[in-house]
């Protein structure tokens, strides 16, 4: 055993277990405060400035992801005062597409990679893949771990992926585009899992931590959300470094996506509750957040009929 | 020994599910004689946005039916009702306060309402739509559909004055919210049971219990829904402020009457007309 593998199992070992019972409640009872009036009219705008608009689906055409560009520069396109979301996440080979549509914008392009959404296929494919997405002009990569060898112990194995995959995020000039690393928590059965996860990303020079590839049910969940603010938070405590937190998936009402800000602003304060280090990956979350955002501008209930269909 | 009283909580009926109100509010349903009957949900604006969600989400599957069967759906529901009949002649009893054989009445007319109206399920096509002759080389041909969500104020009259509202919304393959009446909701409660046990989808119909005056103009102003039945609404200005709200999105409007109706008259297809919307083809034809 190497110096660096000791001390990252070191590191993880000692991670405290995850009180299931309390964090389940502690959650629930985060989900019960009531956001009102001009409260949840700030937090409707800021949940939308904090979509990532997604389309992850074998039948994506270049006009679907042209729309969705397209949506998510003016989500609302009755009302100017309306936010524009804060990327497009779609497959590698569509980049160039929503990179195109976006222009200068200053939306991101999101860029899901290294054999999403399973991440079985070899280390080179993996890089290959991300390679191919960051020069295509992804400014955000999304990639999965290795939950087969993170399940069977091989946190070496998972932890040299994510920091080879950075690399690979590396853009000839220097920068780097922002990586988020994808747990698939759904599959990984337990919170203490999800801890050492959420640690072992960050220590591995992740950007963001994201919960779920939306591809697996359960997706995220309140509970997995709460315990990796815990980690992000603890994380900053120790090495000063921020790194942002991504639900995705199952997220589909405003009255959802409040519970989670409410989370933020309580877990970790208010240097998260912004679009640089909270995200929802959501497709559906943002058309009911439009809905109600038209409610509060028109005192009246709104319909489907007057959201796109996508 | 004494058996102690099993004690009925009477809910909303709403996607099929019979949930408490949102808000968690209740009222007393009174007898004849001010004696209570029951705690009932006292639906609140979240209710019935709930409910219009429901019945949008059920009216895609329910319109496209085919007219024989929603025919038999509605048809399974006089079924269930039959079943029903003495508790809704023992809960006509309670809360109006009418003999046994008035009760009777008006319990054997509801039903027979139902039937009624599950016959015109696939027949009223016939009569509404039509084949016009057009001076051009086209088959024209119009034909109803239905209208979509609609949200009906039911009339007072607790049993009949209510599915005469319904069964004539539902057969043409709309979907509806319904405010029960204030005064008599018990029956609306049992009626949703009825509907539960048959084989309407949830979703078809919701009922709310509650203050028309509360919930009808969030139904009203709702841009999710289509029409608007203003049958049990005696209010003239509660009647006038309603259509103005649903104005908005250009809701049909069923309007209020005008005076009191005598539901145990035999209808006529008004209310079947009152919600459905010519489509009209034009089809070229060869000369």
């Amino acid at each position: 055993m190497t110096g660096a593998t000791a001390s990252l199992r070191k590191t993880l070992g000692g991670l405290p277990g995850v009180d299931q019972v309390g964090l389940e409640a502690r959650a629930a009872g985060l989900g019960t405060r009531s956001i009102k009036t001009t409260a949840k009219a700030w937090a409707i705008d800021l949940a939308i400035s904090m979509v990532d608009l997604t389309t992850l689906e074998g039948a994506d055409t270049p006009g679907k992801v042209r729309a969705l560009a397209n949506k998510a520069m003016r989500p609302d396109p009755t009302d100017p005062s309306c936010p524009s979301a804060a990327a497009v996440c779609v497959y590698p080979d569509m980049v160039k597409i929503a990179k195109d549509t976006l222009g200068d914008s200053g939306l991101h392009v999101a860029s899901v990679a290294t054999a999403f959404p399973s991440g079985r296929a070899a280390l080179d494919i993996k890089l290959a893949d991300t390679r191919d997405a960051v020069e295509a002009g992804a400014d955000e990569i999304d990639m999965v771990i290795d939950r087969g060898a993170f399940l069977t112990g091989n946190y070496e194995l998972v932890f040299d992926e994510i920091v080879a995959t950075k690399e690979a995020c590396a853009r000839p000039d220097g920068s780097h585009a922002h990586l988020k690393v994808i747990f698939e928590t759904g599959e990984l059965q337990t919170y203490d899992n999800v801890r050492k996860a959420s640690w072992l990303s960050m220590m591995a020079g992740a950007d963001f931590i994201k919960t779920s590839t939306g591809k697996v049910q359960p997706a995220a969940t309140l509970p997995v959300t709460l315990v990796m603010l815990e980690a992000v938070r603890d994380f900053r405590a120790e090495t000063g470094r921020q790194v942002g937190v991504k639900p995705a998936g199952g997220i589909k009402t405003s009255k959802d996506a409040i519970k989670y800000l409410v989370m933020v602003n309580e877990i970790v304060g208010e240097d998260w509750l912004d679009p640089d280090w909270f995200r929802f990956g959501a497709s559906s979350l943002l058309n009911d957040l439009l809905l109600q955002r038209q409610k509060i501008a028109t005192g009246h209930y709104s319909g489907p009929d007057y959201v796109t269909l996508d | 020994m004494t058996r102690l009283d099993v004690r009925k909580t009477h809910k909303l009926y709403i996607g099929g599910a019979f949930p408490r109100s949102e808000s968690g509010r209740t009222f007393e349903a009174l007898d004849a004689k001010g004696g209570f009957l029951g705690n009932m949900a006292l639906a609140s604006r979240k209710d019935a946005r709930d409910a219009v969600l429901a019945a949008r989400k059920a009216f895609g599957g329910w319109s496209t039916r085919t007219p024989y069967n929603r025919g038999q759906v509605v048809y399974r529901l006089a079924e269930v009702m039959e079943g029903r009949r003495d508790q809704f002649i023992e809960q006509l009893r309670a809360a109006e306060g009418l003999n046994d054989k008035k009760a009777t009445t008006y319990v054997d007319a509801a039903i027979d309402r139902v039937v009624w109206y599950a016959g015109w399920a696939d027949k009223y096509v016939q009569v509404l739509g039509n084949g016009n002759p057009v001076s051009g080389p086209f088959f024209n041909l119009s034909t109803p559909e239905p209208t979509g969500v609609v949200a009906t104020v039911a009339p007072s009259g607790p049993l009949l004055g209510l599915v005469s509202v319904i069964a004539p919304a539902i057969v043409t393959g709309n979907t509806v919210v319904v405010i029960a009446s204030e005064k008599y909701p018990v029956p609306a409660v049992t009626l949703s049971e009825c509907m539960a046990t048959s084989d309407l989808p949830g979703g078809v119909v919701n009922i709310l219990t509650g203050k028309a005056a509360e919930i009808a103009p969030w139904l009203a102003s709702h841009m999710d829904v289509n029409a608007l039945d203003l049958a049990g609404v005696d209010d003239p200005e509660l009647a006038a402020s309603l259509e103005v709200a649903a104005a908005d999105n250009l809701k049909r409007v069923l309007r209020a009457p005008t005076a009191p109706v005598d539901w145990l008259a035999e209808p006529t297809l008004a209310r079947l007309e009152g919600l459905v919307e010519t489509k009209t083809v034009w089809h070229p034809i060869g000369v």
